[in-house]
């Protein structure tokens, strides 16, 4: 790993203020993908300004149906969170199915999004649930939020400080691991929301998480695994590589997606 | 040069690092506590699990900058006065290992999931629980015994502790 230099941020102000005076520098929440990043030389940031320590972005607030989680909140909060299971499990389901006990301990949702890996899973639970992203200076869907492979909205030095969302009246999630990494070969979240219903698919599309507009409308007919069987999954913008090729993950997404919605509760 | 304070095994410790060195390059080579190992580059092996502030983490992948002012347990940390922790004992009982180079990881990994769902466990829970260890060695079929038979004793002790 190549020389840095270690600050902790007390406070949201104190973190972007951290970073807008050290511009090489990066923020630094569970480590999980970073600091493994930089153990490969992959990275190299001049500073790391650490969030784990600034109390206002940790922990699950919910009042009545809406849910805000704080970016710095560790996956093994929103796994074990009875509070939140009581009125989405299928969010607390895909945070305790992310890597293994150890990366859960640490990995954050807001470094999971600010990454967003294209196998990663909470892109596909936020952009199915239409979550908002907050951010120190702006709200955003995850509709924009999300923009490409590693690509997201954020700006040069803004910072996640939490994601809110509106419990749905029915979600689930299903995914096919990767044995090996643990990421998602394909996985698929469906949710019935207030805005209708929302399927979005992580591992699979070349340019990253994607909505899916005709299992949307199959299921806003049809509310079952059966209303999916006829729905055609272009392979064309699906990704390739040593582990499935595009044809078979456009399988995939469909028996994920059928799976999803025979789980969700 | 930043300092670094722990509390290790129940005793305060400190020592100077750079901030890229990783906690268990400081456990090891400042603290000379070499029970933790290091079995890979990509944060997948499980053989550096310690006790962050009660829960296992990877030690391989979190600075130890990062990790000052916690308190962390090591695998040196769990057996009491001469005596075996539960968990080490039933790894010996039912050959939870061979070469023995994972067995910290798993060891601390057991005991983390014990403290969890202890009682709870069965077979596909504790199999679920082992994702982030990886041993070359035994199959994992006596590690997956050895830790629910220390769950069971484990269990049996808290009642009798009633
Ligand atoms: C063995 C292993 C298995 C894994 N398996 C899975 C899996 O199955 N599914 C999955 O989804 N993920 C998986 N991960 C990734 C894991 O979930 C990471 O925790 C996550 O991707 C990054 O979160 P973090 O808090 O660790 O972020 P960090 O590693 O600290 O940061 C990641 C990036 O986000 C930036 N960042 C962090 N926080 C913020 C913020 N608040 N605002 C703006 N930018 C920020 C950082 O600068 C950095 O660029 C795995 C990781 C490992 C090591
Ligand atoms: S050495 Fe830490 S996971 Fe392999
Ligand atoms: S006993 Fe040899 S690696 Fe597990």
């Amino acid at each position: 790993m190549y020389a840095t230099s270690y600050h902790r941020a007390s406070s949201v102000e104190d973190a972007v203020k951290l970073k807008s005076a050290n511009e090489e520098g990066k923020y630094l929440s569970g480590g999980m993908t970073l600091i493994s990043t930089m153990k490969q030389r992959l990275a190299a940031p001049s500073d790391l300004i650490d969030l784990r320590h600034i109390p206002a972005i940790r922990g699950i607030r919910i009042e009545g149906r809406k849910v805000t989680i704080g970016a710095a909140t560790p996956h093994a909060d929103v796994a074990a969170s009875r509070e939140l299971a009581a009125i989405c499990p299928a969010i607390c389901k895909l945070a305790g199915h992310i890597g293994d006990p150890h990366v859960r301990h640490m990995g954050t949702i807001g470094g999971s999004i600010a990454n967003n890996d294209p196998a990663a899973d909470y892109p596909a639970g936020l952009l199915g649930l239409g979550a908002t992203i907050v951010t120190d200076r702006r709200s955003l869907s995850a509709d924009d939020f999300f923009t490409g492979l590693f690509e997201t909205a954020l700006e040069e030095g803004e910072m996640v400080t939490s994601v809110t969302f509106d419990a749905p009246e029915k979600a689930g999630y299903a995914k096919f691991n990767n044995p090996a990494s643990r990421f998602a070969m394909t996985g698929v979240f469906v949710a019935k929301t207030a805005g209708g219903v929302r399927v979005a698919v992580t591992g699979a599309g070349s340019s990253g998480v994607f909505r899916h507009p005709g299992f949307e409308q199959a299921l806003a007919s049809n509310w079952s695994p059966d209303a999916l069987s006829n729905v055609v999954v272009d392979a064309s913008n699906l990704m390739s590589d040593l582990h499935a090729n595009a044809e078979y993950r456009a399988n995939l997404v469909k028996v994920m997606a059928k799976r999803a919605v025979a789980s969700a509760g | 040069m930043t300092k670094v304070t722990l509390t290790v095994n129940g005793r305060a410790m400190s020592g100077e690092c750079e901030d890229r060195t990783l906690l268990v390059h400081f456990i090891r080579e400042k603290l000379g506590l070499t029970g933790t190992h290091v079995g890979c580059d990509t944060t997948q092996c499980g053989a550096c699990v310690i006790h962050m502030d009660g829960l296992s983490v990877k030690s391989c992948s979190i600075l130890a900058v990062q990790a000052s002012g916690s308190t962390i347990t090591t695998i040196e940390g769990l057996a009491g006065q001469g005596e075996l922790h539960p968990v080490q004992a039933a790894f010996k009982e039912h050959h939870g290992l061979q070469c023995g180079f994972c067995t910290p990881g798993m060891v601390m990994t057991a005991v983390d999931l014990i403290n969890r769902e202890g009682g709870t466990l069965t077979e596909e829970t504790v199999r679920a629980g082992l994702e982030g260890n990886i041993c070359r060695c035994t199959g994992y079929h006596n590690i997956v015994k050895a830790i629910l038979a220390a769950d069971a004793e484990m269990a049996t002790g808290r009642q009798a502790a009633e």
